[in-house]
């Protein structure tokens, strides 16, 4: 390889590893931060507009993207090494990457949530290990503007970043055997959305009439990652309104 | 065009080459755990290999046809008769309306595939056919087959009816007929009890002791009853890291073998989630997957190192043998 892509002196080099014989890891950093997460995104773009023979798809995460590749179609049939081809065509593009770009205007999601009662069973829990009133808690959890770093663990399900720390309160003891869709929970120091009904142990502070899976529809997930997002307190009125014209 | 199921069987569900392109959104790849057993089943005939079929687990399913089909039965084997007697697996077969296609008790292997001429007529859920049980999307309606389906199948492909006509001409008067000719074996190797499965190592297997390493290619793993189309849970020693790094969570795929604190590892199969944060030693090769979808729960396996060389050899090798297939399939049905 005679040529190596200069990325963006203020950014550590893409470290380039195997993930079995049919996936290639780009590893952009070892900790989360929004500058990876930009150069990330930067990269998915570049993926979509120049995809290359063999490409399968690929799947952002905090700190990395993995890439997919056909070992048959990417070595022409067997007459190249299959990785050696899936890294020489990574690494093309990478070279082409403004890394750490200032990104495009990203979109803002507004997901409604109608916080306590019946959809929101541990709001009294997370108050009082957080020390806050509930209204409190509400109204932080609806300060930030969240980034979604990446979809996973189940079908539209977002990884957040940006909650308030001081929101952060531990998991249940003892995991919900069916947790609804659409409830808003927070674990630890993340907080997220139930994009399907599965067993699950987050608190539970409320819940969205937003479908954040809706297999029918183009694309089928109702966030993807690169976005931003804020939550919006609703009454149960609403609540019931929102899901009705759904 | 269609079959009736007159008896669903433990799981059988509609697969196809899977759902490629939606792990971005979380949505999981699905399809055959034995992938290529379905993809021998499709060219026997006349389909494409990434078509739709029925994936049948240990205890199958009671099946009528209501029209002429053909249709092959690859993978494990499940004591598959038609019409009461035996029915040879991984060989084209010309059955006629009404014909029944039972299975009994597994003789071996726990995954056994019906691929039938031209596919089966069920919607596409984001860009494939096959069923995701957790989402409740693809195949029918999302989930298993029921006692009292009805099946539609699209009808057979021009080489699917001219092989259906050749195979009957010769059998005059019979309900059904298997061709003479099936694949080179390579492409259908007989399921053993306790399989040696190959790996590679995984992005974490550095971070395993030494002790832990050599444990995992050396034990015998029991797969235990809390595996499904998502994952085998394995038991056998525990398997410890020698640091306690955070792991954020990144993609996992079909094979990964991932270690949660507790030490017993998880392989991950068709129905795999997306992205995961534990530890993920090792990556069972492409070419082995086979092998690993036909070991029963109670059933063992052992785990063999191999370089990704090696495992991309295996690879290109299988998609090979397939293409010779495929070609000579060819020519069988253009005479």
């Amino acid at each position: 390889m005679d040529h190596l892509p200069q990325s963006n002196p203020a950014t550590p080099p893409v470290q380039l590893y195997p993930l079995g014989d049919a996936a290639l890891v780009l590893q952009f950093d070892d900790v989360i931060s929004e500058a990876t997460h930009r150069h990330i995104q930067a990269v998915a773009r570049l993926f979509d507009q120049h995809p290359f023979p063999g490409l399968v798809e690929y799947v952002p995460a905090f700190t990395t993207l993995t890439v997919y590749y056909d070992p048959w179609v990417i070595s022409q049939a067997g007459r190249h090494d299959p990785y050696q081809s899936a890294v020489a065509a990574v690494q093309h593009l990478l070279g082409q990457v403004q890394a750490a770009a200032p990104e495009a205007v990203t979109e803002l999601v507004e997901i409604p949530v109608c916080y306590g009662g019946s959809f929101g069973p541990d709001l009294g829990t997370v108050a009082q290990h957080t020390g806050l009133t509930p209204s409190e808690v509400i109204a932080l959890h609806t300060t930030p503007e969240y980034v979604v770093y990446m979809i996973g663990f189940a079908p539209g399900f977002p990884y957040l970043g940006g909650m308030p720390e001081h929101l952060a309160t531990p998991r249940k003891t003892e995991p919900r055997p069916l947790v609804p869709a659409g409830s808003v929970g927070i674990a630890g120091r993340q907080t997220g959305v139930y994009s399907l009904p599965t067993p699950g142990g987050w608190q539970l502070i409320g819940r969205t009439p937003r479908r954040l899976f809706t297999p029918e529809a183009t694309p089928p997930s109702l966030l993807r990652a690169g976005q931003r997002l804020r939550f919006v307190a609703i009454s149960e009125e609403e609540f019931q309104c929102q899901q009705h014209e759904l | 065009m269609s079959c009736s199921i007159l008896h669903p069987g433990l799981l059988t569900t509609i697969q196809d080459g899977g759902r490629r392109g939606y792990q971005q959104a979380g949505v999981v790849v699905s399809g055959p755990l034995d992938a290529l057993a379905l993809r021998v089943g499709n060219l026997l005939v006349g389909n494409p290999t990434s078509a739709a079929g029925l994936e049948i687990t240990l205890l199958g399913p009671k099946i009528r046809f209501e029209s002429d089909h053909l249709l092959a039965v690859t993978g494990a084997d499940l004591s598959a008769t038609l019409n009461g007697e035996p029915l040879p697996l991984h060989r084209a077969v010309a059955v006629t309306r009404g014909c029944e296609l039972a299975f009994g008790p597994p003789r071996a292997g726990c995954r056994a595939y019906l691929a039938v001429s031209g596919g089966l007529a069920v919607p596409m859920v984001l860009g494939s056919q096959a069923t995701y049980l957790r989402a409740g999307i693809g195949g029918l309606e999302g989930r298993a087959l029921r006692a009292g389906d009805r099946v539609p199948a699209t009808g057979p492909t021009p080489a699917g009816r001219r092989v259906h006509q050749q195979l009957l001409s010769r059998q005059l008067g019979r309900a059904w007929a298997a061709a003479s000719w099936f694949p080179d074996p390579q492409l259908t190797p007989a399921p053993t009890a306790s399989p040696t499965v190959r790996a590679v190592w995984g992005p974490e297997y550095g971070q395993f002791t030494p002790e832990s390493q050599a444990a995992f290619w050396r034990a015998e793993f029991t797969v235990t009853p809390q595996s499904d189309r998502m994952g085998y849970r394995l038991a056998g020693p525990p398997l410890r890291r020698h640091t306690d790094l955070e792991i954020l969570s990144s993609a996992v795929t079909f094979g990964t073998v991932q270690v949660p604190a507790a030490g017993s590892p998880i392989v991950l199969l068709a129905d795999h989630q997306t992205t995961g944060g534990y530890p993920r030693l090792a990556q069972v090769i492409t070419a082995d997957f086979g092998k690993l979808a036909q070991v029963p729960p109670g059933g063992h396996l052992h785990f063999q190192e191999v370089s990704l060389a090696e495992a991309h050899y295996w690879y290109l090798h299988q998609e090979k043998t397939l293409l010779h297939l495929q070609r000579g399939l060819a020519l069988l049905s253009s005479r």
